[in-house]
């Protein structure tokens, strides 16, 4: 009896990633979110070259200039200040750029950061099993069970201050929660029988691990990632503002908003203000792309 | 016809969904009298289930009825009616009864809760003499101490005990027509036959009209006044049960009590009618059943009318035969 | 059940040895306080006697135990700066930020219910688009963020703008009465006014977790059988909504409260700071600044505590929720 072989059919005219991006712009309030993230991203990249005033050099700055209005022009007319100037005569602008940079920057590092570290615990307490998942997922569940803030508050105090120790602050209050994503992933893929047939193929543990489980994890930490990214951004504004995050000479805009508090009550609020409108831009672009975003990579919605 | 009990006219049940129009209910015509007992028999996807909820209006979007369907209660157009009045009606003169006991009763409030809010909700009578009424529904349905099932909640009854609350419930207005759709399905084949005894029991008692929606010819041939089959959102054949079980005229109606087995079928084949039904998205043209039937002829690509081809039994066949 | 909490209650005292140790390692080996405490010429001898009578030249094992031993009986040794006794500190300010937490989850759960339940019953409205992304919004703010723009918005501007707008209190707590020997201000107008922007600051976050979870979870009650059943028994909407759908809302989103409270906590730190509140919050940030070592980790301990005790408390309070769950464990 001869076995007919059906041939192939593909299911769909596109690519995952062509059907993943054309999802993803049905959304107009996602697409706006991205247009936010590139914004806030081409501003942090390119705050030195696009910056009317270097906020840092010292000697450029003329202290009659201070905490005037936005729109007002400099008194040696060399620039208009568009949003102002604070209590040491920086160029509200200039400042912001150079603080969404830091913000983005220890942002985007920390979750790169606690990402790797995650996922690779978080994928060998998968495909170990047995004690040393156990014992792995006992700390994650430790780490998670308290509040980050606290968490961070508490390890910046003993360290001090400095950008380091906040990145190292924020992986610590993050990797938990790569690990634990990863391991749920994996887990379901454990059980599937491509890693069946790959271990009768005696292929490496770190090779199935890596080159075949990783990829299928890939979606729901992508969606994890950008909410992470968010949450670390908005985690060292509230740091900063507290007084224990960046130092004063690398203001990020948490510090920046910190910085112009006092100003609020008197009526000059576009200290705060500003830098304040340029974290939310930032946060919320974020969160709405990657809100859409899960719906889109949803598991149930790529099959 | 007098204007006393139940006459579906031309029922168009269409739900409008992104992939396209599905006609769960394509021109349905039949007539409940009172106290009669109606067997609706199709497969599932047939529409009965659809034809049930359309009769007490809760089709949810993308569902509607379609217009110039017509169904008349009592003398009463209900698919034009406000929805006030819908909702007077439901659970007071036309009750329902649904087919998973396990999902039907809410499982985070009481028995009592939930079958006094019954009672409330259409006469104005006091907590008190509302609990009395449930009482006495599940006395009524046979259920064993039923002030502490009262206070009970709904996962600590079996399935065939929830069944009887339901029951119980439905019959706590004393309505004039009961739509019970698949009420024994769920149920151990024990349980089936006393909750079909039952209801037996309380319709002629009371004089309810009944429509017992089912898959399961069988079940309603003991039953039923009179059947109706259905399938793929029209009826096919309808007419007195003794003449449907005895003489169908329709192709599939025969394939269906072929299809169940017996003592004379017993060491033969089970006969099945070949094929699967359509899709209610893609309906074909002509008549629904002709992929599957063994008789089928050109003329099938025209949709035949359902018409009397012995008295009372209707069948919408161009070759239908005793 | 018994067995259950006592495993819990085991559990919890291990993670708070663990805390302990970590929590201890790190401050007291870092940081010199004497140096807070003393003018900058003060002599060597003058920073021994400081250090011996803080305890701070023992050997670190030694001064580890007669930690833990003080712990255990509820003595933190004193605040460096204000001399009172540590835990003594933390208990004075704690019915403040109680005050504002519980503000806050009444607000939030006021305000976002509602909101939540609309959005789930009729999801293609303009309303619940709106409130949606606003959710978005409020959880993804920083809480220090939307006190800011509170601020702005109604201690400065709109009293600014509008000739006879209130202006709203933007700092410290108001005028307090005693209740039972604590100290609160939600009994007087005064107090409830100071209150309000705090309050409403901190429940940004958790109402719009709420709002999720309770569309969320009325999309997926909302097509069930008894649902549509209790539509057939005739009963009206309000009911079904009021009673039907709110029962089963109630269970996930009084267990998300319970385990986002101890979160709500420990943001009020950064509502306290901006609004200046006196509560523990205030307290820890000041002390962390101040490297006020026993004020923080009498903290440390009071949190953690109060979190394991808040996690068992969400346990039980679902069991009786939730009809099924209380019923089996009776059985077993």
């Amino acid at each position: 009896m001869t076995i007919a072989l059906e041939p192939v059919v593909a299911a769909r005219p596109q690519t995952p990633l062509q059907r993943v991006v054309s999802d993803f712009c049905e959304s107009r309030l996602a697409v706006f979110g991205l247009v936010l993230v590139a914004l806030s991203a081409f501003v942090a990249i390119f705050a030195p070259w696009i910056s009317p005033q270097n906020p840092f050099d010292i000697a450029g700055l003329d202290l009659l200039d201070a905490k005037v209005p936005p729109g007002t022009e400099a008194s040696d007319g060399r620039m208009v200040y568009w949003l102002g100037t604070d209590g040491q005569a920086r160029d509200m602008l200039s400042a912001i750029f150079y603080g969404m940079r830091i913000s983005l920057f220890v942002g985007v590092v920390s979750v790169v950061a606690a990402l790797t570290i995650g996922v690779v615990v978080g994928l060998v307490a998968a495909y170990a099993g047995g004690k040393t998942d156990a014992v792995l997922m006992r700390i994650v569940d430790i780490m998670l069970s308290f509040p980050a803030i606290l968490v961070a508050l508490i390890l910046l105090s003993v360290m001090g201050k400095g950008i380091d120790k906040v990145l190292i602050s924020l992986i610590l209050v993050q990797w938990a929660y790569f690990a634990r994503a990863a391991r749920g992933a994996a887990l379901v893929e454990r059980n599937k029988e491509y890693v069946e047939a790959a271990t009768c193929l005696a292929l490496p543990p770190s090779r199935i691990v890596f080159r075949h489980m990783l990829p299928n994890c890939m979606p729901s930490l992508i969606v994890i990632a950008t909410i992470t990214l968010a949450r670390a951004i908005a985690l060292e504004a509230t740091l900063s503002f507290l007084g224990v995050g960046v130092p004063v000479t690398q203001p990020s805009l948490g510090m920046l908003i910190s910085n112009g508090f006092e100003f609020l009550l008197s009526g000059r609020y576009w200290i705060s203000f500003f830098p304040g409108v340029a974290l939310a831009i930032a946060i919320v672009g974020i969160n709405l792309a990657g809100d859409h975003l899960r719906d889109v990579l949803n598991p149930r919605n790529l099959r | 016809m007098t204007g006393a009990g139940l006459s579906v006219r031309n029922l168009r049940t269409h739900f409008f969904t992104k992939e396209g129009v599905a006609r769960a209910v394509d021109g349905v015509d039949f007539d409940v009298a009172p106290g009669e007992i109606l067997g609706l028999v199709g497969e599932s996807g047939s529409g009965k289930t659809v034809t049930g909820f359309s009769v007490l209006g809760l089709i949810d979007p993308p569902g509607r009825i379609v217009e110039q369907s017509s169904i008349r209660f009592n003398g009463e157009e209900l698919t034009t009616a406000k929805p006030e009045r819908l909702r007077a009606i439901r659970g007071s003169e036309i009750a329902m009864i649904f087919q998973d006991p396990m999902m039907t009763l809410n499982p985070v409030l009481r028995i009592d809760t939930q079958m006094i809010e019954t009672v409330q909700a259409h006469v104005k009578v006091s907590d008190g003499e509302a609990r009395q009424r449930a009482r006495a529904a599940l006395v009524q349905v046979g259920i064993p101490s039923p002030d502490e099932r009262l206070r009970a909640y709904p996962h600590q009854f079996s399935g065939g005990m929830r069944q009887r609350v339901a029951i119980a419930i439905a019959l706590l207005h004393r309505p004039k027509l009961i739509v019970a759709d698949e009420p024994t399905t769920a149920l151990d084949v024990t349980i089936q036959g006393q909750i079909l005894f039952e209801m037996q029991r309380l319709c002629r008692e009371s004089g309810t009209a009944l429509i017992w929606i089912t898959h399961d010819l069988a079940v309603v041939a003991g039953l039923a006044d009179r059947i109706a089959v259905m399938y793929a959102g029209r009826i096919v054949e309808t007419g007195r049960t003794a003449d449907i079980v005895e003489r169908p005229m329709h192709p599939y109606t025969k394939g269906l009590i072929g299809s169940v087995p017996s003592q004379n079928t017993r060491g033969h084949r089970l006969a099945q009618i070949p094929g699967m039904t359509p899709s209610l998205l893609k309906l074909p043209a002509g008549c629904a059943f002709k992929a599957r039937c063994p008789i089928a002829i050109d003329r099938c690509n025209e949709m035949p009318a359902l018409e009397a081809h012995r008295d009372g039994q209707l069948a919408r066949c161009w070759r239908a035969t005793a | 059940m018994l067995v259950y909490i006592i495993r819990r209650l085991m559990q919890a005292g291990l993670v708070m040895v663990v805390m302990s140790v970590l929590v201890f390692a790190g401050i007291y080996l870092i940081g010199d306080p004497v140096a807070m405490m003393i003018s900058p010429d003060a002599n060597e001898i003058e920073r021994d006697a400081v250090r011996a009578s803080l305890g701070l030249d023992q050997p670190i094992w030694r001064q580890y135990l007669v930690f833990v031993g003080d712990a255990v009986r509820g003595n933190f040794g004193k605040s460096f700066l204000a001399g009172q006794s540590a835990m003594g500190l933390i208990f004075d300010r704690m019915p403040a930020t109680m005050e504002l937490a519980i503000a806050s989850l009444i607000l939030s759960l006021g305000i976002g219910l509602p909101m939540g339940v609309y959005a789930g019953l009729r999801p293609n409205a303009p309303g619940s688009k709106a409130i949606m992304t606003g959710s978005i919004l409020g959880f993804s703010l920083p809480n220090f963020w939307v006190g800011l723009m509170l601020i702005m918005l109604f201690a400065v501007m709109l009293p600014d703008m509008i000739p006879g707008w209130p202006r709203l209190p933007a700092s410290g707590r108001g005028s307090t009465v005693d209740l039972l020997g604590i100290k609160v201000s939600f009994l007087t107008g005064d107090g409830l006014l100071h209150l309000l922007l705090p309050a409403l600051t901190l429940s940004f976050y958790k109402g719009a977790l709420i709002v999720r979870l309770a569309r969320a979870t009325a999309r997926e009650v909302l097509p069930m059988d008894y649902i549509k059943f209790a539509r057939a028994k005739g009963l009206g909407e309000p009911r079904i909504v009021g009673v039907h759908v709110l029962k089963n809302i109630m269970i996930p989103i009084a267990t998300v409260s319970g385990l986002e409270f101890g979160q709500t906590v420990a943001f009020a730190v950064v509502t306290e700071t901006v609004f200046s509140w006196p509560g523990m919050g205030k307290l820890l940030i000041d002390s962390i600044l101040l490297l006020d070592r026993p004020v923080v980790v009498a903290y440390l301990v009071v949190i953690v505590f109060f979190f394991v005790i808040l996690n068992l408390a969400v346990d039980l309070l679902y069991s009786v929720l939730d009809p099924r769950v209380r019923l089996e464990s009776r059985a077993t």
